[in-house]
């Protein structure tokens, strides 16, 4: 069909689709072509046009580092927190989904639901909030410890405390909300093979391994590629709000850095080199995670 | 089905009962303890040790404390201008572009469809979209907070399924009867799809609400910082907090304001929250499900 028949036809259609298409290539394809500036000494009232083009060097001075940073200190950084989340975060939604699972009075189950959701309607300044108020000198903590006749602490003081803060508070948070995928994919078994099982003289713990868990097996590992993906991306809010001046040295990661270079010191060029940067070990962190997946015999997510 | 119970079952059925007891509890008393500090008299506070179960006698100072404070009033009337007007563009937004998606007859369909899905892996990062918002000139505007967020690709999908699940005869008979594709959209779609609209209220609204990361970067000017914003600088950097009475108690006046800003900013989507929670689960199963 040629295309101006097709506009013909279509027109209320194209129309509708105008603001849709339009956001898209405001905010997502425009920014892309700022891509380039990573390659620019970059001034914005020269514009990209007018900027010097400097090659690779935005990137070679992410590994040299500079007088505040060290790449490895910051890449450190983000990587302790990544697989600390993967290896302390990741699990708790699926073993809470499985418990919820066998709770079987639906009334019983509904209300403990509604309860482990709540923490993730919490924005990260009122949660923040309310750990500086726990923690804090006169906080919940403490009073405790007091009563208990142990001396006093001051976790947000000392940088020991931010890494396993930071992954307590993402599973305060987010691991009652994350079951809900793993829940879905509960609901779709069939109640008949349990009731098979049970003939066939299945305990339940017989009866978690061989129907529960195969039923969520695929769901796991999607969402584990999935988070390879976002490996990288260790939480700006959270991470942001909790740092200090105390714990600087450990709290400084990827996100956190480029805010800090690019909007608040303006230096864009060199901090959109280092957003490509982690963009580019993103992709091959999901891309190898798949082929692994792929090789191990599972589905992948492409 | 007869269930057999042998002692083993009744001991896991305890002990899941008990598991999930204990994770309620952790997941409800630190709002419950907010309540309770920010009601609680300092010297009464002051004196208390270990965990609270009731208010340590009983005022109200603190939340007159936070309701006459000129900064929370200006940063709920900012983020009430983010959500009414931010609805508004989220939904015309995301339902137009799930209708056109649904319609898979369409020329172009095909490559917007592809584009959509590339940008929701592919992004330029944080600096070129911060300097195109800049270029946009709603640098310092509450409309920064309002269209860069205007379309989630992953709730549009989730509407897109939604309307797929509404038969296509309907959608030729209104087009038999020479409506168009306003009329499917506005009389059809919607008024079918009033559980996933009610969704997608939720998650937008939710997230204008609690937004911190665009307000962060995009709003310079006091006079429009949002509630996320203050609740930063008055929670975590402890700033702004002029307390009357310079007592010794004074850390206990503190907390208590601390805490009863936390309700005062959290009450609304506790209030919304029971009357959404059957919609949202089933919003996000229909997603997940037919993904």
């Amino acid at each position: 069909m040629p295309l101006s028949r097709a506009l013909v036809r279509y027109r209320w259609l194209y129309i509708m689709l105008i603001p849709m298409l339009a956001y898209y290539l405001i905010f997502k394809v425009y920014p892309a072509a700022y891509l380039v500036i990573a390659f620019q000494d970059y001034w914005p009232t020269t514009g990209i046009t007018g900027s010097k083009w400097v090659g690779l060097a935005n990137f070679a001075k992410i590994f040299k580092g500079t007088a505040t940073f060290s790449f490895w200190q910051l890449f450190s950084n983000t990587l302790i927190l990544a697989v600390y989340n993967l290896i302390f975060y990741f699990p708790v939604p699926i073993i809470l989904a499985l418990l919820l699972n066998e709770v079987k009075r639906l009334g019983y189950k509904k209300a403990v639901q509604s309860m482990v959701y709540l923490p993730h309607f919490l924005s990260w300044s009122v949660l923040v909030g309310l750990v500086y108020v726990f923690l804090g000198s006169t906080g919940l903590v403490n009073k405790f410890l007091t009563q208990a006749g142990r001396p006093n602490i001051a976790p947000l003081m000392d940088p020991q405390w931010f890494r396993p803060l930071i992954v307590i508070e993402a599973i305060w948070k987010e691991a009652g909300w994350g079951t809900i995928i793993y829940l879905a994919a509960l609901s779709g078994v069939d109640e008949q093979l349990y009731e098979a099982a049970v003939v066939d003289g299945a305990n339940r713990w017989k009866q978690l391994w061989h129907i529960t868990f195969p039923a969520i097996r695929g769901t796991i590992i999607t969402l584990f590629i999935l988070r390879m993906g976002s490996f990288m991306d260790t939480g700006f809010e959270q991470i942001y709000l909790m740092s200090n001046s105390k714990n600087r040295t450990l709290s400084q990661v990827f996100d956190t850095y480029i805010y800090e270079e690019g909007i608040r010191k303006a230096h864009y060029s060199f901090s959109t080199a280092l957003g490509i940067f982690k963009s580019i070990i993103s992709l091959i962190l999901v891309i190898s995670t798949n082929k692994i997946a792929n090789l191990v015999g599972e589905e992948g997510v492409y | 089905m007869v269930e057999r119970k042998t002692p083993g079952e009744i001991t896991l059925n305890v002990f899941i009962t008990v598991i999930m007891v204990f994770l309620s509890l952790i997941m409800l008393y630190p709002m419950l303890y907010e309540i309770f500090v920010s009601f609680s008299e300092p010297l009464k506070l002051f004196r208390h040790r270990g965990l609270m179960f009731a208010p340590a006698g009983f005022r109200t100072y603190a939340y007159e404390w936070v309701l006459s404070d000129k900064e929370i009033w200006t940063g709920y009337k900012n983020t009430l201008f983010v959500i009414v007007v931010g609805l508004v563009v989220n939904l015309t937004l995301t339902s137009l572009g799930a209708y056109f998606l649904t319609r898979k007859d369409c020329m172009w369909h095909k490559p917007i469809t592809i584009l959509i899905l590339i940008t929701m892996y592919f992004s330029g990062g944080m600096i070129p979209f911060f300097l195109t918002v800049k270029d946009l000139g709603l640098y310092d505007s509450l409309f920064a907070l309002i269209f860069p967020t205007a379309i989630s690709t992953y709730n549009m999908i989730l509407l897109r399924s939604y309307f797929q699940s509404i038969p296509e005869s309907l959608v030729e008979s209104v087009l038999i009867d020479g409506g168009g594709h306003f009329t499917i959209l506005f009389r059809i779609f919607i008024p079918l799809s009033l559980p996933a609209m009610a969704v997608m209220l939720l998650y937008y609204g939710v997230g204008h609400w609690n937004t911190y990361f665009n307000a962060l970067i995009f709003i310079k000017t006091k006079s429009k910082f949002t509630l996320q914003l203050i609740l930063r600088n008055m929670l975590i950097m402890g700033s702004n907090l002029d307390v009357d009475e310079q007592t010794a108690e004074y850390e206990q006046v503190v907390e208590s304001i601390k805490a009863a800003m936390v309700i005062v900013s959290t009450v609304p989507i506790l209030c919304i929250y029971p009357f959404l929670q059957k919609y949202f689960v089933g919003g996000l199963m229909i997603g997940s499900l037919k993904e």
